[in-house]
């Protein structure tokens, strides 16, 4: 653990207060991504793409990150939650997928849709910030995606683990909540039976973070605990 | 005959009052507690910040450590005739920079009152740089004893816990060592090796929120020292896996910062903290709780609750009971084979009004008998908090539930009980829970015998002293509600 708390919440406070990354260390690198994204991300080059072996979701349209400070992920009750991931709140709307490279104005934010292929099983959403020189800490990230089904899959649970509080929703239906001060485990939280139905199913997610790293992961599981991988992955 | 009739009131209103249990005492207050070490006889433990407790019984703690480098989590492991300390020093915060420098240091004695007390110049073993994946703080060390190799594990919830690999005579790094990631999502983790299995313990939660913390330690196991280290779930630990060992209970939460000490053959104890002890205001403490093993995975213990029980013999299952005659229940005979046509009424219980008076004064043997919830089977077992202790717990006196006859280990290797507790070495008991569940039990001392011995079964219904042997159920306890 850290030295003492009264360091910690200084430390705390001044990386709240300014919140960015150092740009001299991102500068950008090869593809368009910058040097502090391209160890965690890539840009998509097909039009769509499968989930890993173990059906982990990669491909995201990431919206930047939205100023929402915190000093401690410890106020993250079910309550707070709520409001804080109104889906009113969703930037564009749970319906329709957002463009690449699109804006959107949130509250004094101009904020980009980033369309990005995560190299790991999960998604390093501090990494994101980061790597885009955006604030880090105290903030909300909104997620989206579709997968593509060519058939019903019944009976299978969207798994979630996130750090820290996550919501998530299945064609805009709410199907996980995460709250408190949470680490990203794998399968920490799933949601009650669902069937991904054939054709398009839209994927948001709103992760929300004070001070600390932040990432999750996504997949889906079948009743035996099996992944689910029959699916493709657009963000168009 | 003489007969005693007085019943013991303070040990039937203790019983009334509710259960207590023991926890460290003295001043026992501490963060990131070091893998605790006897040196010449005492305890020693290292925390954050520098400082740590010492005691002289592992029960009393005091402060007066001394760990130059302050910083945070340290641990301490001996090798040979040396103690390694290893520490980190940080600049860090959860939303602070996270330059870290792990470094590690020697002493040849923890003692800082021996003019052997020297601690070696701080040797830099591992390092991370303020953007990279890793926070270099809460090292964790490990000589493997099947290789004789040294490792180091670190980190905490920013980024990766790395694994180095130390030379076990400089305490340096091994020359050409590359880092190698074995987990995420915890902190102050440590090591052990156990039956071919590796495992890495590491804190999870959150941290330092006074009674509000989630704090708890979890675990994961590999084959081998550099992972992968899987949950009971088959969860990578670089996936977030990790089965808890130790959370929050007995007014305590937020348990961290494991650490192994093994007392005995089949007698391990866990040291931690828990962040906040709601009876020392919410204070950060010290804890020692039994370490057991189910399934080869680690599970902490409870801490030994105050109560009255049936003392079980794991050998065959009787209980221990005064030698008395047993006296038979009036009434609730039935003739179960015809109808029965009386109403049901529920019968009492036997009490010590009951019985007591056909006890004989004095002293009177024990042995062990089909346990019937009798008054001569109950025994209340309390703390003694004065009469010091042993690593983690206070010396005990058992009594028959009501009375103040007190078991007792007699000059000739034997147990007995004596008609009135006084206090003495031989009326107070050692207790311990074993990896597997079962219990240790120790007298403080034999009268004429220098040899450390422990309650035992020696017939499925005669008790005696010898040898405690973890591999003999002769050896081994349960104290029973029932």
């Amino acid at each position: 653990m850290r030295t003492t708390r009264s360091i910690m919440r200084g430390l705390m406070y001044s990386a709240l207060t300014c919140g960015i990354a150092t740009a001299s260390l991102y500068a950008s690198g090869k593809g368009g991504l910058s040097s502090g994204l391209t160890p965690y991300f890539s840009k998509p080059e097909t039009k769509s793409a499968t989930p890993n072996a173990d059906g982990f979701i990669g491909r995201w349209l990431m919206l930047e990150p939205v100023d929402k400070p915190n000093r401690s992920n410890t106020v993250f009750t079910d309550s707070y939650l709520r409001e804080a991931f109104d889906p009113g709140n969703c930037p564009g709307g749970m319906s329709e997928l957002p463009k690449e490279g699109q804006k959107i104005k949130v509250g004094k934010q101009t904020l980009r849709w980033h369309s990005l292929d995560s190299k790991l099983f999960n998604v390093k959403l501090f990494r994101f910030a980061t790597g885009l020189e955006k604030q880090y800490y105290g903030v909300l990230f909104w997620v989206v995606t579709a997968i593509d089904c060519e058939e019903d899959i019944p009976d299978v649970r969207m798994s979630v683990g996130s750090n820290s509080a996550s919501m998530w929703w299945i064609n805009g239906e709410e199907a996980v909540l995460l709250s408190g001060d949470r680490r990203m485990v794998m399968d920490d939280c799933m949601s009650k039976r669902l069937t991904l139905k054939k054709g398009r199913n839209i994927i948001n997610g709103a992760i929300i973070n004070g001070p600390g790293m932040s990432d999750f992961c996504v997949r889906f599981l079948h009743e035996n605990g099996t992944p689910v991988t029959n699916f493709s992955i657009s963000n168009q | 005959m003489k007969t005693r009739r007085t019943i013991y009131l303070p040990a039937v209103l203790m019983c009334m009052t509710g259960l207590t249990m023991s926890a460290q005492t003295g001043e026992p207050y501490i963060h990131d507690p070091s893998t605790i070490m006897k040196c010449d006889g005492k305890y020693y433990t290292f925390g954050t910040g520098g400082g740590g407790l010492i005691s002289e019984d592992g029960y009393h703690w005091h402060g007066g450590g001394v760990r130059p480098g302050r910083g945070a989590a340290p641990d301490v492991l001996k090798i040979g005739d040396r103690y390694l300390i290893a520490y980190s020093a940080t600049g860090g915060g959860l939303g602070g920079g996270h330059s870290g420098k792990v470094l590690t240091m020697w002493n040849k004695t923890l003692d800082p009152t021996s003019p052997d007390f020297e601690y070696s110049e701080p040797i830099e073993v591992a390092y991370s740089e303020d953007n990279e994946d890793c926070d270099a703080i809460d090292p964790g060390l490990l000589l493997d004893p099947t290789t004789g190799r040294l490792w180091l594990s670190y980190g905490t919830y920013f980024g990766f816990i790395r694994l180095v690999e130390l030379d076990p005579t400089t305490g340096a790094r091994k020359e050409g060592n590359e880092p190698v990631n074995i987990a995420i999502d915890c902190e102050a983790t440590d090591l052990l090796y156990r039956d071919g299995w590796y495992y890495l313990l590491g804190t999870h939660g959150t941290c330092c929120d006074g009674p509000n913390s989630t704090y708890n330690i979890v675990v994961g196991r590999s084959r081998n020292v550099e992972g992968p280290y899987l949950d009971n779930m088959g969860r990578d630990m670089l996936e977030g896996g990790g089965k808890m060992v130790a959370g929050s209970g007995n007014r305590r939460t937020g348990a961290g910062h494991f650490g192994r000490y093994i007392e005995d053959d089949g007698v391990e104890k866990m040291s931690l903290h828990f962040e906040a002890d709601f009876d020392r205001g919410g204070r950060s403490v010290l804890a020692v709780l039994p370490l057991l093993w189910k399934n080869d995975w680690p599970v902490a213990g409870d801490p030994f609750v105050e109560d009255t029980y049936e003392i079980e013999s794991e050998r065959r299952g009787y209980g221990l009971e005064l030698a008395v005659d047993f006296i038979r229940m009036q009434g609730g005979l039935h003739r179960f084979w015809e109808p029965q046509k009386e109403p049901v009424e529920p019968l009492k219980d036997q009490t010590l009004e009951d019985v007591i008076a056909t006890w004989p004064a004095g002293d009177i043997d024990v042995r062990i008998g089909d346990y019937m919830f009798r008054p001569h089977q109950k025994w209340t077992v309390t703390a003694v908090p004065d009469a010091g202790g042993y690593l983690g717990a206070p010396y005990y006196k058992i009594t028959i539930e009501g009375t103040d006859r007190a078991l007792c280990a007699t000059p000739d290797r034997e147990v007995s009980t004596v008609e009135h507790f006084t206090g003495a070495d031989e009326q107070l008991w050692r207790i311990e829970q074993l990896i597997d569940g079962t219990y240790r039990i120790m007298p403080k001392a034999v009268p004429g015998c220098d040899e450390e011995l422990a309650l035992i079964s020696v017939a499925d219904s005669t008790p005696s002293l010898g040898k405690f042997d973890f591999s003999s159920d002769n050896s081994k306890w349960n104290f029973r509600k029932r």
